[in-house]
């Protein structure tokens, strides 16, 4: 398998883009990706979305975009696994690239989610759940991620605060953001009185619902020498798959699809996770940001909500997570977060990433899951 | 010269509180109180509609313009609570209030923004010396599904307004109008209860339009927003209108005493006519005055009005507003609410 490296990054501005159309936020990512890339050629093409049939009544987005972006012919592919599709299309166009099949591949994602009523758009997500064991029943995924909560707070002590401070440092973070949907701060106060959702999830504790894309040029570390851009390695991937139904798991509170992504992903670049500087996760709700953190090892079962609280992955902590504002403060168009992950870590490595920017970094890794981390992809990018 | 000789309004009594809707939806009252501005709002008894609103209204109007009715040449009454899909609800006021027969009537809707039209119509056609007076109304018994957002506001209530071009009361200094095709609320044919874009309601279709009359007239009369006195903007909820009146500057002072939505709901096309209405009930001779309707679909009209001395010859000669608003209201629990809004089902 050949090396691949990172050699552009697209991402525009996320939130609700009632003026636009799905095809065209695609194609705006991808345009700025080809000009970060300072080339316009593309092989395959790999598209992120979860439910272009359910937000927009929109399926075959592989000739959709091609098509309107003046790329008759290429081969392009969408991928679905929920809200990891965008981080599955990563994966995929590594994969093209990696094999020889092509050398420049792009990978898009995107999620116009908007255009529908929160009602339907609650519905169409709950489509990533089970549908005979969670979704009939009319559970949804704050439902879902409430009982997580619950069960953490009953088992490890976490508190009301350990979930606010999640949401605090992702909107401090986001707030330096200008891509961010919510590009602003919240305080533990205006969480507290934000309304209920599901016990104890408020809605301050859950991410939005967005209209957004953002888009990578993967190519092999020959052809980014020609391109003369400075490229990011991608040194790991990790891709695993849990139970669908938080039913059928054996311990609510371990997420092993986060684990294992991130395990094997690890094992790829050859490191532990004390070698990554800095992550970007999949922050939908705030206890997911806390469980992630337990699932990838970067504090032992149960302490995910303290070390939030302490400060461990603050901008300035020891292991700063989310510094785009993650998903919570950046926006969550759910086929588009698992690539713009992959933008916001290109970014950090780079040292372009602005206010926000993190010091000395090197190794960056990113968590994209779908569900209830039914499935979660793992990549692991390295400045070389 | 043309303008307004009489003004008029008529809300129910009945009242239901935000707290006693959230308690039946198991939603967070505190949220709806403190984003929307809404505290309660009013709730049309059994044998009150669109009609009977529109004849009170009309009635008021009549007393403070001091004329006779059958001098009256247009009715028009705007409105998206009809009591007819087809029968008009003109015909009935207008024979109620002695306008009949030699007087042109139209029944007219284009969501909350319904009220503002037959004003615009009104006030031209008096200015076109077609008729000496002509009468323009907004009424509305609104309608909000039950759960739905919409019920937290969905009022009713009317204001009715008699144009003439003489003895007035407030004399129209310019009108201004800003539409385009912004499918942010509807309701089809044979269906009870609206829908709306959920937050699509507001950038792209309130602000937008209001912002664009606000914009134009000020353009056109060469005006800026300290020159008003007041400012009455569309009130859906207690929110947007203040958001809309801070943008422009608006001040306080200038905007309180139209604004009615917090303790009133939206009483759709009867909303910013209302409020019209409350600011003549205190404005001085020589005052001017700003309104901005709204009407989802969508489209702003705006209104430049300055008072004259006769305003306080006549407005002690019907009931004001703020009385109606504040005094003799009875609250209601749900289930009465339920059963005068016909959300029950009954066979037959």
């Amino acid at each position: 398998m050949r090396k691949v490296a990172i050699v552009g990054v697209g991402l525009i501005k996320w939130g609700e883009l009632w003026e636009k159309s799905l095809r065209q936020i695609a194609a705006e990512a991808i345009f700025e990706c080809l000009e970060d890339a300072g080339t316009d050629r593309i092989d395959a093409m790999t598209i992120g979305n979860m439910s272009g049939g359910l937000f927009n009544g929109q399926e075959h987005l592989s000739s959709l975009i091609p098509d309107f972006m003046g790329l008759k012919n290429i081969p392009a592919m969408r991928i679905e696994s929920a809200c990891a599709s965008g981080g599955m299309a990563v994966r995929t166009a590594y994969l093209e690239v990696a094999s020889g099949l092509s050398d420049f591949a792009v990978a898009v994602g995107v999620e116009k989610m908007t255009d529908i009523s929160g009602q339907e758009a609650t519905y169409a997500l709950a489509t990533a759940a089970d549908q005979d064991h969670e979704a009939f029943h009319g559970v949804t995924f704050p439902g879902l991620y409430a009982m997580m909560a619950k069960a953490h707070m009953d088992r490890y002590g976490t508190t009301r605060e350990d979930l606010s401070s999640v949401v605090i440092k992702n909107h401090k973070n986001g707030s330096l953001n200008p891509n961010a949907q919510f590009p602003f701060e919240i305080t533990g106060d205006q969480v507290l009185r934000s309304p209920m959702v599901a016990d104890p999830l408020r809605l301050l504790d859950c991410s939005p619902i967005s209209d957004g894309a953002a888009a990578v040029m993967l190519t092999t570390l020959e052809e980014a020498e020609k391109l003369k851009k400075q490229p990011v390695l991608i040194s790991g991937i990790g891709h695993a798959t849990d139970s669908l139904a938080l039913s059928s798991r054996n311990d609510i509170l371990k997420m092993e699809a986060v684990e294992q992504s991130a395990s094997k992903a690890l094992e790829m670049a050859g490191k532990s996770i004390e070698d990554i500087d800095f992550a970007e996760v999949h922050d939908c709700f705030s206890i997911a940001e806390i469980m992630i953190l337990e699932a990838l090892g970067v504090v032992p079962p149960g302490e995910g909500g303290k070390a939030s609280s302490e400060g461990l992955t603050a901008l300035n902590g020891k292991f700063p997570v989310n510094p785009s504002g993650g998903l919570k403060s950046k926006g969550h168009p759910v086929g588009a977060t698992g690539v713009a992950q992959i933008c916001e870590a290109v970014a950090q490595l780079k040292g372009e990433a602005g206010k926000r920017q993190l010091k000395n970094v090197k190794a960056g890794l990113t968590q994209n899951m779908g569900g209830s981390a039914g499935s979660s992809v793992v990549h692991i990018l390295e400045v070389i | 010269m043309v303008g307004i000789v009489g003004y008029g309004t008529k809300i129910p009594r009945y009242r239901i509180k935000v707290e006693e809707i959230a308690k039946v939806w198991g939603t967070d009252a505190p949220s709806y109180k403190r984003g929307l501005n809404l505290n309660e709002k009013s709730v049309p008894a059994p044998d009150e509609d669109c009609a009977t609103l529109s004849v009170n209204a009309a009635l008021n109007a009549l007393k403070r313009a001091e004329i006779d009715p059958a001098e009256i040449g247009a009715v028009y009454v705007g409105s998206e609570s009809h009591p007819y899909a087809v029968k008009p609800t003109g015909t009935i006021v207008s024979e109620a209030i002695g306008a009949c027969p030699y007087v042109h009537t139209a029944d007219l809707e284009f969501a909350c923004k319904a009220g503002t039209e037959g004003m615009f119509i009104a006030l031209n056609l008096v200015k076109s010396g077609a008729v000496p007076y002509a009468l323009a109304i907004g009424a509305d018994t609104s309608q909000g599904a039950p759960g739905d957002a919409l019920e937290y506001s969905a009022a009713a209530g009317a204001a009715a307004f008699i144009m003439g071009n003489k003895n007035l009361i407030a004399e129209l200094k310019d009108t201004h109008c800003f539409m385009t095709d912004t499918p942010d609320f509807w309701r089809r044919e044979y269906k009870h209860y609206p829908e709306h874009g959920g937050r699509f309601t507001g950038a792209p279709a309130y602000f937008k339009h209001v912002s664009g009359a606000v914009d134009a007239i000020l353009g056109k009369t060469n005006l800026s927003p300290k020159d008003f006195d007041y400012v009455i903007f569309h009130q859906p909820n207690g929110k947007f209108p203040v958001q809309a009146a801070k943008k422009f500057g608006f001040k306080e002072p200038q905007y309180l005493p139209g604004l009615l939505s917090p303790t009133l709901g939206n009483t759709y096309s009867g909303s910013s006519p209302m409020g019209f209405a409350a600011t003549l009930d205190i404005a001085k001779p020589g005052e001017l005055i700003l309104l901005i309707s709204y009407g989802s679909g969508a489209g702003s009209d705006a209104f430049v009005f300055e008072t004259t001395n006769r305003i306080d010859e006549v407005r002690n000669r019907a009931p004001k507003l703020k009385k109606q608003l504040d005094e003799h209201k009875f609250y209601i629990e749900y289930g009465t609410y339920a059963k005068f809004r016909k959300k029950i089902l009954v066979p037959n």
